[in-house]
């Protein structure tokens, strides 16, 4: 198994005492294969992805990637995990906004150094942004903006694609498209995918979909 | 609707205690630095006028006698011819190394100015002050004699009227204390006299008229250093507005959404204003409030540096104990509100103009200050080529400072668009996307930095210019001091008899015995005191002139020529080659200017030979010795031994030097400390936009860390950014501070103190400061550095969480 999630438990400090938001959740993925994850508002997704992504730490139970385990507090060790193995998407994009959009799109490449620039320029001519590579996050739509993101997550070739809610910000024409391209370049890199979602529709043009539900997977 | 709306846009202060708390803290320190200044120039003006007050002052006009006291018989013989006169004694007292001015009078044929002075004591009977066993003097002043164990004093009694460092009492009582029996400095002449009255110049040729406030007012002394001293003031204060203004600005931009929802809801735009202004003036008070009493405290803590400032440079006495005065007070709080109103302009216009249905944006603030900065740095430019217009075209004071602050200004100004390119420069030769990131996101943070940043700017531009100057000033006063210090030792006497035993005992044993004295006379309209000089090579090798006609030595020796000092050739616009008539009867020509630093007042150097055949009476008690070097010592126990010239008459060049340099360095310790000052005020400036902008940083800087980069690095990574743009700002300060340091020694200190000096740099205190502004900007940064790097995943998280 490449993604191996197990027994996964997280709760959250509030105002009335601890609110668990996973509750033993347990999973796997395979190299290539593409998993999405829906439930209602509150159910846990996101921090299921941060915690794969070594965005975030577990209270309990084990995530290991290719069979290595995913660093828990090393901060160290968690960036060099990010920087070198896992392509994040957000929904707000995140894009860095110092930075124009070719630059955006080879960041990630060029920190873990393995950037390519005929890679890059491939990317962008896939996601169809050849035309404002010099723009900035700012100056983009909503689509380009996610594509630029998309094209950051895919051009250090990561072997984990992760994407939380891609397409939320977008109009539905948009949102097929953007994850048709994702879901083509992440294929043809080889990574895994795991997406967040609410839409059952994009849910369903995914390999495999679990339904998490108050922290538990249904 | 009022009151909810009000509480509405209070509520952001909740949400935002560190921004209100800079917003409060900059404008108080504004006001507590403005206002400090304020009360110590306040403070000396007072002084000033009690000392102008207290004998009719600058109102009545005096008797005097060139060369010497004058006598009793000559009061009593004008006082029979009908002139109504009253007699003055002036002595001096040393306490504790400090001159205590003694002024003796004859309370009876006083001026009706004076007699205010009685009731002024506190006492009810006056008789004990007329019959010489009670003596009047400023309470600060009062304490300082009582201690010093001075025999012969009479009972002091504090009054108010009395101007600090003076003791006023009968003269009979002055005589007895200075030791100088029967002795008249000046005759004050009543401002009603007898139509009849045989003329002057028949009764006692030998005085001379000398009109109300022809002497030394200190007012007008002192002008130039209450000006700079304001100018300081006002720097400091535009430093402090910078915070100010930057976090209005925040503040207004973080609430623009607010502000559309209320103006959406109904609220009238006019309401709207209104209660932001209110809220505004509200804040203003309570800071202007809280201005005040540091201010109060910062003038306490600097007045006695200052006194001795104004005692050191221009022989004016100020107490140095602080009265609180509502003048200065009011003017606080009205700088206070003004300089809220001013920072806020810009936020109210835009909020005036904002439009209720457009989009939030949250970086319009910043995108915005970008599109400013070069229309920003147009007017800079603007502001430096009036003030090179200025040095070329200009003259007078307030020029100087109209220079000063257009350059000042200027600067600052163009500094976030040069920033932005030198950045620009940075982000074009870094290689790896970290760096690129770097200089990219430090181009992002100037129009956030850039208040700060030009405060810094304004603050390390004051401290290399202000330092530049008092470096160069010390420099050349101390070779000067070297060149005017020839003589080994100087001694004292205290008459004629002791000069002859002197004379006796230093012949064979000194190589020459120079006397120094003086007489008063009159050059362009104003007395200034003429000294004698010897012919003698101590002179000719080591006076320094500063311009000189040709055999101007040997023409002062012969009588044909006169010295005069930088002061009164810049006062008068007198130079070599002008005739001038010192005295009645004599005309010499200008043939040399000479350099008199720390001198107030204008003076002349005559010939010995000349000034003794024009004033053959005077007494000289002042000789210049020289004598073999490893001789003094030996020689000085010898002469006070031999001659009966008290040990303490007797000073050896050492002490003289040293005794001056601790005046000049005290003299230039309030500069000292309102540069400390100013440098906090800019170092907080940037510790305040860090701490505000910590929480618009947060998205910015998530998506690095979530890509790969660890807290810690992004942490070091913020500290280097603040470092290289102070180090930046560093560096630009040292060309404006070396342009300020050239403008006051070139343009204001001629008009101040009627001296110029050559400018020095001292490139190690450069690099002391651009090691502080280094420390500074690390030590701002490092606090919400500190946080970032042990911030939790969590609060990262946050930026990207949808749900939860």
């Amino acid at each position: 198994m490449f993604l191996d999630v197990s027994d996964l438990c997280k709760s959250f400090p509030t105002a009335t005492g601890r609110l668990d938001v996973l509750r033993g959740v347990s999973f796997g993925l395979q190299r290539g294969e593409a998993l999405a994850l829906t439930g209602e508002s509150g159910s846990g997704k996101s921090t299921l992805m941060h915690l794969v992504g070594a965005l975030d730490t577990p209270d309990s139970g084990h995530i290991r990637l290719d069979g290595q385990p995913v660093p828990g507090r090393d901060d160290r060790a968690a960036a060099a995990l990010r920087r070198d193995r896992i392509g994040l998407v957000f929904q707000q994009f995140n894009l860095i906004p110092s930075l124009d959009a070719g630059a955006n799109l080879a960041f990630q490449a060029r920190l873990a150094g393995r950037h390519q620039a005929g890679r890059c320029a491939e990317l962008a001519q896939a996601l169809g942004l050849s035309d404002c590579l010099e723009r900035y996050p700012e100056q983009l739509s909503g689509g380009q903006q996610q594509r630029v993101a998309i094209g950051r997550a895919l051009a250090a070739g990561p072997d984990l694609l992760l994407a939380d809610e891609p397409t939320g910000n977008l109009d539905e024409d948009s949102s097929e498209t953007v994850l048709d391209l994702m879901l083509a370049l992440a294929r043809d890199t080889g990574a895994a995918v795991m997406m967040v979602t609410h839409s059952g529709r994009l849910a369903a043009r995914l390999d495999r979909r679990l339904h998490l539900s108050h922290g538990k997977l249904a | 609707m009022t009151a909810p709306a009000l509480g509405a846009i209070l509520s952001h202060w909740r949400r935002a205690p560190g921004q209100l708390a800079a917003l409060v803290l900059g404008l108080a320190l504004a006001t507590a630095l403005w206002s400090a200044v304020q009360a110590i120039n306040s403070e000396a003006r007072a002084n000033y006028a009690r000392a102008a007050g207290m004998l009719g002052g600058s109102q009545l006009a005096s008797l005097t006698a060139p060369t010497g006291p004058i006598s009793t018989e000559t009061f009593v013989r004008l006082r029979r011819a009908g002139w109504l006169v009253s007699p003055v004694l002036e002595g001096d007292l040393r306490v504790d190394g400090r001159r205590i001015t003694v002024t003796g009078v004859d309370f009876l044929t006083l001026p009706s100015g004076g007699a205010g002075l009685q009731t002024g004591s506190g006492e009810g009977d006056p008789a004990p002050l007329l019959r010489g066993a009670v003596a009047l003097a400023a309470p600060g002043t009062a304490e300082a004699v009582r201690g010093a164990g001075i025999t012969g004093l009479p009972r002091l009694v504090p009054s108010q009227t009395v101007a600090p460092g003076t003791l006023l009492m009968d003269i009979g009582a002055a005589h007895e204390l200075l030791g100088r029996p029967g002795e008249i400095t000046r005759l004050t002449v009543l401002a009603d006299q007898p139509v009849r009255r045989a003329p002057l110049e028949e009764l006692a040729p030998n005085l001379r008229r000398v009109a109300p406030g022809a002497g030394m007012d200190p007012v007008q002394l002192t002008r130039s250093f209450h000006l700079n001293l304001a100018a300081f003031g006002l720097l400091s204060f535009a430093v402090g507005l910078f915070i100010v203004y930057g976090t209005i600005g925040l503040a207004f931009e973080q609430r623009r959404p607010l502000f559309r929802t209320l103006r959406a809801l109904g609220l009238p735009l006019r309401s709207l204003l209104t209660l932001v202004l209110a809220e505004l003036l509200a804040l203003a008070l309570l800071a202007g409030g809280i201005g005040l009493v540091l201010g109060y405290l910062v003038a306490a803590a600097l007045l006695p540096d200052v006194a001795a400032t104004l005692r050191g440079l221009y022989g004016a006495e100020v107490s140095g104990q602080l009265t609180f005065r509502p003048g200065w007070a009011a003017a606080g709080m009205g700088m206070a509100v003004g300089g809220t109103l001013v920072a806020a302009a810009q936020a109210l216009w835009r909020t005036a103009r904002l439009p209720v249905l457009a989009a939030a944006h949250p970086r319009a603030w910043a995108l915005g200050t970008v599109r400013r900065l070069w229309s920003q740095g147009a007017a800079g430019g603007a502001l430096l080529a009036t003030a090179a217009a200025l040095s070329v075209a200009g003259s007078g004071l307030i020029t100087g400072f109209v220079l000063l602050g257009a350059l000042l200004l200027g600067a600052a100004l163009l500094l976030p668009p040069v920033l932005s390119l030198l950045v620009a420069v940075g982000r074009r030769a870094a290689r790896g996307p970290v760096g690129q990131w770097f200089w990219a996101d430090a181009q992002q943070q100037i129009p956030g930095l850039s208040m700060a940043l030009m405060a810094l700017l304004l603050a390390l531009a004051a401290n290399v210019g202000v330092g530049t100057m008092v470096a160069s000033f010390r420099v050349t006063f101390l070779g000067w001091l070297d060149q005017r210090l020839a003589a080994e030792l100087y001694v004292t006497v205290q008459d004629a008899a002791q000069a002859d035993r002197l004379r006796r005992f230093l012949d064979g044993r000194a190589r020459a015995v120079l006397p120094i004295w003086e007489v008063e006379g009159r050059i362009a309209g104003r007395p200034v005191a003429v000294n004698g000089m010897a012919d003698d090579r101590t002179f000719r090798e080591n006076w320094p002139l500063l311009d000189a006609a040709p055999g101007a030595w040997d023409r002062l020796a012969d009588g044909t020529g006169i010295l005069i000092n930088e002061q009164l050739h810049y006062r008068s616009g007198l130079g070599v080659g002008d005739r001038v008539a010192p005295f009645d009867g004599w005309r010499p020509e200008i043939v040399g200017i000479y350099s008199d630093y720390g001198n107030p007042r204008g003076e002349a150097i005559a010939g010995n030979a000349k000034l003794t055949a024009l004033f053959p009476a005077v007494e000289k008690t002042r000789f210049a010795l020289r004598v073999p070097q490893r001789d003094t010592d030996g020689l000085r126990r010898a002469l006070t031994e031999a001659t009966g010239v008290p040990a303490a008459a007797v000073t050896d060049r050492a002490a003289v030097k040293a005794a001056s340099v601790r005046v000049f360095d005290r003299t230039f310790a309030v500069t000292g400390a309102l540069n400390i000052l100013t440098l906090g005020v800019a170092a907080l400036a940037i510790l305040i936009a860090h701490a505000t902008l910590a929480a618009l940083r947060l998205p910015q800087l998530a998506p690095v860390w979530a890509l790969g980069l660890t807290r810690r690095r992004l942490a070091r990574l913020e500290v280097a950014r603040t470092v290289a743009l102070a180090a930046f700002t560093a560096v630009l300060a040292l060309p404006v501070g070396l342009l300020l340091a050239w403008a006051l020694l070139a343009v204001v200190n001629v008009q101040a103190f009627g001296w110029r000096l050559p400018m020095q740099v001292f490139p190690l205190d450069w690099l002391r400061l651009l090691g502080l502004a280094f420390m500074a900007a690390a030590l701002a940064a490092a606090g919400p550095a500190r946080r970032l790097a042990r911030m939790t995943p969590a609060r990262f998280l946050e930026v990207f969480a949808n749900e939860r």
